[in-house]
């Protein structure tokens, strides 16, 4: 009686978490429906699967082009994110003065800016420098990655700063007595003992710049440049009334981060928790 | 570590990165509170007038400002309620001896993965065709019609979208929590003869203060800045009836080109969310229940 009482409970449990993500399913069933099926009863299960929409949405968004876009300055932005931040963090957490303490404070206080404030004089700012220094910083996968790399560095030095707090210094002495300098000292010893802030940088940027829509909808305006949000947003501005292709444009946005989140799975949780906790 | 010939170290392990950061955030910080004394339409070539703080007095009569700033305290207030007692909920779920506890967490964390402008996509189809197909079949018409076209309800719409989104974030919160709850503190709680009620709420509860804060301070600044599915749900309609704080400058400055007035208003945004979130973290953080 117990034992049955049991698994009705972990059905139960199953079952709610699967209705909880019913909007994926009804995205995913509509993108194969032609329009008279998909009004008939927008629940139900194609009658036939034909991936007529998904050639046409796939056409219609560039999408193998966002796609590598995104993949570009996600890559590149976090790559410079983790480097930067970190020897940034450690040298500011082992020289402890007053410089240090100050710099640290301003990283940490400017998380308080929502992105809103800066967003407009930013791209004044941004337009000026392409302007008289001639640095393409507008519509160009290099001036968003800069901006990202702006954006993410308060977080990450403030993750990395967090972290090398705990780590004993007797290790980074012994090293520089046996004549290391401060470059390969930090790249040989310290990195790789933090690499579990390393995961968890990488992780939340990962969420971040992936989905990240208004940053790169004011900075890019070339075709050619846009990423996976632009191009979807262009793409609805285009076809919201063929929801049958909105659907299969959605799927086709959807699927990468559901292969990111199935291979590394227990990752994200746990940098997502660090990352939220500390 | 360092001594003081390192100096040259020191620059070069901090200096990229302070430039980067000071060009991206600093700069514009201080010449967007330059611009808020400003009238401009944004144009180069047309003349910046200065008009000192005619901006700031300016925000207080403007009626569409003041509404989006009604209906973000609103959205914002249900929101957070809402968010925090589902992933509450669901962490306490996730947490127990279950064999399908780590296959639900999973998938109730899995919206989060999925930005807020296709969540907002994602949902704009539901509430509007569907709902209206789905009422138009079954006759229950009151429930289900084109949420996104009502005023009222494309803001509760919002709402629900931001909670499916955010929810299982939360949970991840709670879960660590949960989990470093000692056990025996509430194996002493059950043989005291505490049922499950009095453990959640005297025991569980107290200790899992940090979790609360953490939790508030993320769902109180992600609602009150929520721009992703507020644009690609509703668009700030119907009638800019869910028009948020951070879509009514966006539109302030690029859409009706106020550049001067609009940068006026995210200033006192950038107050509002600064002012609030540290009043929320020193309250809540004098509640935290000190383990020894």
């Amino acid at each position: 009686m117990k034992k049955a009482g049991k698994i009705a409970i972990n059905i139960i449990v199953v079952a709610l978490s699967l209705i909880y993500l019913f909007p994926v399913y009804i995205v995913i069933v509509n993108s194969f429906k032609n329009r008279a099926e998909l009004y008939e009863n927008i629940l139900a299960f194609p009658s036939s699967v034909d991936f007529e929409y998904y050639a046409t949405a796939m056409q219609k968004m560039s999408f193998p082009r966002a796609f590598g876009n995104s993949l570009i300055v996600t890559v590149i932005s976090i790559a410079i994110i983790i480097v930067l931040a970190s020897t940034t963090a450690w040298v500011l957490v082992r020289v402890n003065n007053k410089l240090s303490k100050i710099i640290f404070l301003v990283f940490v206080g400017t998380m308080l800016i929502p992105f809103q404030t800066l967003m407009m004089p930013l791209m004044q700012e941004m337009g000026w420098i392409r302007d008289h220094l001639r640095i393409p910083m507008l519509d160009s996968l290099g001036g968003l990655i800069y901006m990202n790399v702006g954006f993410g560095a308060s977080m990450a030095v403030f993750l990395y700063h967090g972290f090398i707090k705990s780590v004993p210094v007797s290790l980074e002495e012994a090293a520089t007595i046996d004549g290391c300098n401060k470059f390969t000292l930090f790249w040989r010893i310290v990195f790789p003992m933090l690499k579990p802030t390393t995961a968890t940088v990488a992780i939340l940027d990962v969420i971040w710049i992936w989905n990240d829509y208004l940053l790169p909808s004011l900075v890019i305006s070339s075709k050619a440049y846009r990423t996976i949000p632009l191009s979807t947003a262009s793409f609805f501005g285009q076809f919201t009334i063929q929801w049958n292709m909105a659907m299969a444009g959605l799927t086709l946005t959807i699927i990468p981060v559901i292969i990111f989140y199935l291979s590394a799975q227990k990752y994200i949780i746990k940098g997502v928790a660090a990352g939220a906790v500390k | 570590m360092f001594k003081k010939q390192d100096k040259g170290w020191y620059i070069l392990f901090t200096a990229p990165l302070i430039f980067i950061f000071t060009t991206v955030v600093i700069i514009p910080f201080f010449i967007g509170i330059g611009y808020s004394f400003f009238s401009w339409d944004g144009l180069p070539l047309n003349p910046k007038v200065f008009v000192g703080m005619e901006n700031y007095v300016k925000l207080f009569s403007d009626g569409r400002f003041l509404s989006s700033a009604i209906h973000t305290t609103l959205f914002t207030f249900l929101a957070i309620l809402l968010i925090n007692l589902l992933g509450l909920i669901f962490a306490l779920v996730v947490t127990t001896k279950l064999k399908v506890r780590n296959a639900a967490r999973a998938m109730l964390f899995m919206p989060y993965l999925i930005g807020g402008l296709i969540l907002g996509y994602i949902w704009k189809f539901i509430f509007g065709d569907a709902f209206s197909s789905i009422g138009e079949q079954i006759g229950l018409t009151s429930v289900f019609f084109n949420w996104l076209l009502d005023s009222r309800f494309a803001l509760y719409a919002l709402v629900i979208v931001a909670t499916w989104q955010m929810a299982g974030y939360i949970m991840i919160i709670y879960i660590t929590g949960i989990q470093g709850i000692p056990e025996d503190v509430i194996e002493a709680a059950h043989v005291d003869g505490a049922n499950l009620w009095v453990t959640l709420f005297r025991v569980k509860f107290p200790l899992m203060m940090p979790s609360f804060t953490i939790s508030l301070f993320m769902t109180l600044s992600n609602c009150f800045k929520v721009f992703d599915v507020n644009f690609s749900l509703t668009g700030g309609g119907p009638n800019n009836a869910t028009e948020m704080f951070a879509m009514n400058i966006y539109n302030e400055i690029f859409q009706l080109n106020n550049y001067g007035y609009g940068q006026a208003k995210a200033i006192v945004f950038f107050i509002v969310v600064a002012a609030v979130t540290l009043y929320q973290v020193s309250i809540t953080k004098k509640r935290e229940v000190v383990m020894v």
